[in-house]
């Protein structure tokens, strides 16, 4: 749908070979690219502007490291500063008062504060807190049959509904059950509101007020736009939000609101709603929402795996042989040791941008680290000169090949011509430069058909 | 009503409007001034912002640049408020223009845009019945969106039948038999965990053999990423033409105003899962400016059919493609 930063990145720093450090210019440039991703993200335009502003005074003369392009550690850059700027991971519930504690959810129609409710109750169960379940929602047809539901699935305490009883009477009837019944935790749901609706925000004002909670979150939809900024100014100014709750972010949404919202109210979000079961809930991970934001998979964990583990000197010495067109199956073998090196191939193509979509055909190409090992089998269990010289392989030698490694003549055709799909690409990638091989190395490993976006 | 305790929320008086821009007529009986209302809210900034920038001002590439940045702020989305700002550059580039001038043209450049998709459900009772099946994800105000339009068709004088296809969703089951009686329309239903294709086939049938005029198919909310709930819709859809060849004869995503570009996602899928035919517009009654409707038009061409702009069941509204254009941009 939406191009990744990754590739819209790739496209500027296509015609920069140079390195050093990251001119002002080349980061200008990249940084337009990043505007666009963050606002496809549905980040909000000012915080988007600000944030901008930050990146660019740390990119500007950083050094590229040897073995990323110029673009890839931009995206590093902007991806630290995203997480920097999410906050940190983990942020547990405040329960720190006098039994109940009263934990206030609001947000607009249709967040999903119902179902967040029913899943902190079920987390603060596990941990062996007694949670009583309040549903303050008189609007909506059936919102309070809906909680009393799902306290039932998990199993923990409902407030006994009163037909006709308005909000505020709710919560003090709540709290009064709360510390009656010895509950540890009450939690409030809040009909869908608003925020400009200033009745019904004051209505909430009161429930606050009349129950002290030492938690307002604010349950939002991971699919908001550009208003996430308005509505959580505005809950946060009239009803003092402590925390934020991103919910369905187990869908295809970017999650721009996440930074929004993190922006402008500084509040930290504490919870992931992930799925509809009421275990799907989950603590705050930073950089997960970051790779989402950029669209990219984690191309940051790969950038700083191949940092870890990528020889340098080797890959220099393979690039260098590329560029003078010599890319024997001795290199292939190298290339599949470094490949190997970096752990799990699954894990390593997970990383890559565009690679969600492909998870299919993936297992349907059966590539794991396996199938590498296989493929350096039948290069070892060939001579030193038909590794130089593939052409040398016919018929007789391909069977003892494959008997050496233990498979069939046909694997031996398919690696042969791997090799020369590989070999054709290395020559026009050797003339690239050397940033080519990082950038089309593992791709080449990939059957026709499958490269990704890059 | 008040036995179900679901009292309105806002008999009293409407929401009332933001401090910079009080909206008169709120009780206006043209939906025109009911919608502005709604959306003077949405465009108060846009149109602040207007204001600041254009007052007798030169269009030069500074103004279009911070225009286009207004437009996104609506989500019309990059590509959409940089085609839109072009398209005003190429006419006006240069001039000396007013901040009215502007609003003008863009509101113009936005209903050609929108003009085209304009068009309002149209039911056939002849059909006996006219099957309406409504999707969307979670949240976005599927069973309200049914409630509001059974009420409109209801008094229209067509017999409207409900079919509860939430069986997932605590509660779903009861919020839709609230709505069958306050508009007091019968739906059927089955318990929660029912297979929801299996009584969409008995809905069909049955509202087949009464002679109803319409029939609303409300579903699980669900995100259109997750193939396996994606694929037990298209069997819902199966299961009705197994009654009837030609059904559903609508399908309407339910869209929230509040949502950014993920709404091209959802269109996009949906539609190449169900064939969805028409969008709703929901909670336009908000902050959001409900701009991606903008970018949509371009890229689907797909009816929008109605836009929600409050909570009352009057509050669903036709959609207006030069009205929405003209309060987007702000003009009154």
């Amino acid at each position: 749908m939406f191009e990744s930063l990754s590739s819209r990145l790739g496209k500027v720093f296509e015609k920069l070979t140079g390195r050093g450090a990251l001119s002002e210019a080349d980061v200008t440039e990249a940084l337009r690219e990043v505007r666009v991703a963050l606002l496809e993200a549905d980040v909000a335009l000012s915080v988007v502007k600000e944030f901008i502003g930050r990146v660019k005074a740390r990119a500007v003369g950083q050094e590229v490291i040897k073995s990323v392009t110029p673009g890839q550690m931009v995206v590093k850059i902007v991806h630290d500063e995203l997480i920097a700027t999410l906050g940190t991971k983990g942020t547990e519930l405040n329960l720190s008062a006098v039994p109940p504690v009263v934990i206030l959810m609001v947000g607009l129609q249709g967040s999903g504060k119902t179902t967040t409710s029913a899943k902190i109750a079920l987390k603060l169960k596990k941990e062996k807190k007694k949670v009583l379940l309040a549903s303050l929602d008189v609007y909506r047809p059936a919102a309070q049959q809906q909680l009393q539901i799902l306290a039932g699935q998990a199993e923990v305490g409902s407030l006994p509904i009163v037909m006709g009883e308005m909000p505020v009477a709710i919560s003090r009837r709540a709290v009064d059950v709360g510390r009656k019944e010895g509950y540890d935790v009450v939690i409030l749901d809040t009909a869908g509101r608003l925020h400009i609706d200033q009745e019904l925000m004051a209505e909430v004002a009161a429930v606050r007020d009349a129950t002290q909670p030492t938690e307002t979150l604010l349950v939002t939809d991971a699919m908001t736009g550009q208003d996430a900024v308005t509505l959580a100014r505005e809950f946060n100014e009239k009803v003092g939000v402590t925390g934020i709750v991103l919910t369905r972010i187990d869908g295809d949404a970017r999650g721009g609101a996440a930074l929004s919202m993190r922006a402008i109210t500084g509040r930290p979000i504490k919870f992931l709603g992930a799925g509809e079961k009421l275990d799907a809930l989950e603590v705050f991970h930073p950089d997960r929402i970051a790779g989402r934001i950029l669209g990219m998979g984690d191309v940051v964990g790969l950038v700083e795996k191949a940092m870890e583990t990528l020889d340098q000197e080797e890959a220099e010495r393979l690039a260098k042989r590329m560029e003078k067109g010599k890319f024997d199956l001795d290199d292939m073998r190298k290339q599949f040791a470094q490949v190997r090196k970096m752990g799990d191939l699954k894990g390593i193509l997970g990383m890559l941008p565009g690679i969600g979509k492909m998870a299919g055909a993936l297992k349907d190409a059966n590539i794991d680290n396996k199938m590498v090992a296989r493929q350096e089998a039948i290069i070892t269990s060939m001579t030193k000169a038909e590794r130089r010289n593939p052409d040398l392989i016919k018929a007789s030698r391909k069977k003892r090949i494959a008997a050496g490694a233990g498979v069939e003549v046909q694997d031996v055709n398919k690696l042969l011509k791997q090799y020369q799909q590989m070999a054709d690409m290395m020559k026009k990638v050797g003339k690239l430069g050397q940033k080519g091989l990082m950038r089309h190395g593992i791709g080449g490993l990939l059957p026709p058909g499958m490269k990704f976006g890059r | 009503m008040s036995i179900f305790g679901f009292g309105k929320k806002k008999d009293a008086a409407p929401a009332p409007a933001p401090d910079p821009a009080p909206t008169p007529a709120e009780e206006s009986a043209s939906w025109f001034g009911r919608l502005k209302s709604g959306l003077a809210k949405s465009s108060s900034k846009l149109t602040s912002g207007l204001g600041d920038l254009f007052t007798k001002r030169k269009l030069d590439d500074e103004a279009l640049e911070e225009l286009e940045e207004l437009l996104i702020t609506a989500d019309l989305g990059v590509a959409t408020a940089a085609r839109v700002t072009k398209h005003l550059a190429k006419t006006r580039f240069g001039q000396d223009v007013t901040s009215d001038e502007i609003k003008a043209t863009l509101a113009e450049e936005i209903t050609r845009i929108l003009g085209p998709v304009a068009r309002p459900l149209a039911i056939d009772p002849a059909r006996k019945p006219h099957v309406v099946l409504v999707v969307g994800v979670n949240g976005s105000g599927k069973t309200t969106t049914i409630g509001k339009m059974a009420k409109t068709y209801k008094d229209a004088g067509l017999n409207v039948t409900l079919a509860a296809g939430d069986t997932f969703r605590a509660a779903a089951v009861e919020q839709l038999k609230v709505w069958g009686e306050r508009t007091n329309c019968p739906v059927i239903a089955r318990e929660t965990g029912a297979d929801a294709a299996g009584l969409a086939y008995d809905a069909v049938e049955q509202s087949r053999a009464r002679g109803d005029d319409l029939l609303f198919i409300d579903t699980a909310g669900r995100l259109q990423n997750k193939a396996d709930l994606m694929a037990e819709l298209a069997k819902l859809v199966r299961s009705i033409k197994k009654v009837d060849e030609t059904a559903p004869h609508d399908v309407l995503l339910v869209l929230d105003a509040t949502v950014g570009q993920n709404a091209h996602s959802q269109v996009e899928i949906f539609k190449d899962m169900v064939a969805v035919s028409g969008l709703v517009l929901t909670k336009l009654d908000g902050t959001a400016r409900g701009g991606v409707l903008v970018a949509l038009a371009e890229k689907f061409g797909l009816p929008v059919h109605a836009i929600g702009v409050g909570e009352k069941v009057e509050d669903l509204r036709p959609f207006e493609a030069d009205a929405f254009a003209r309060s987007l941009v702000g003009m009154e």
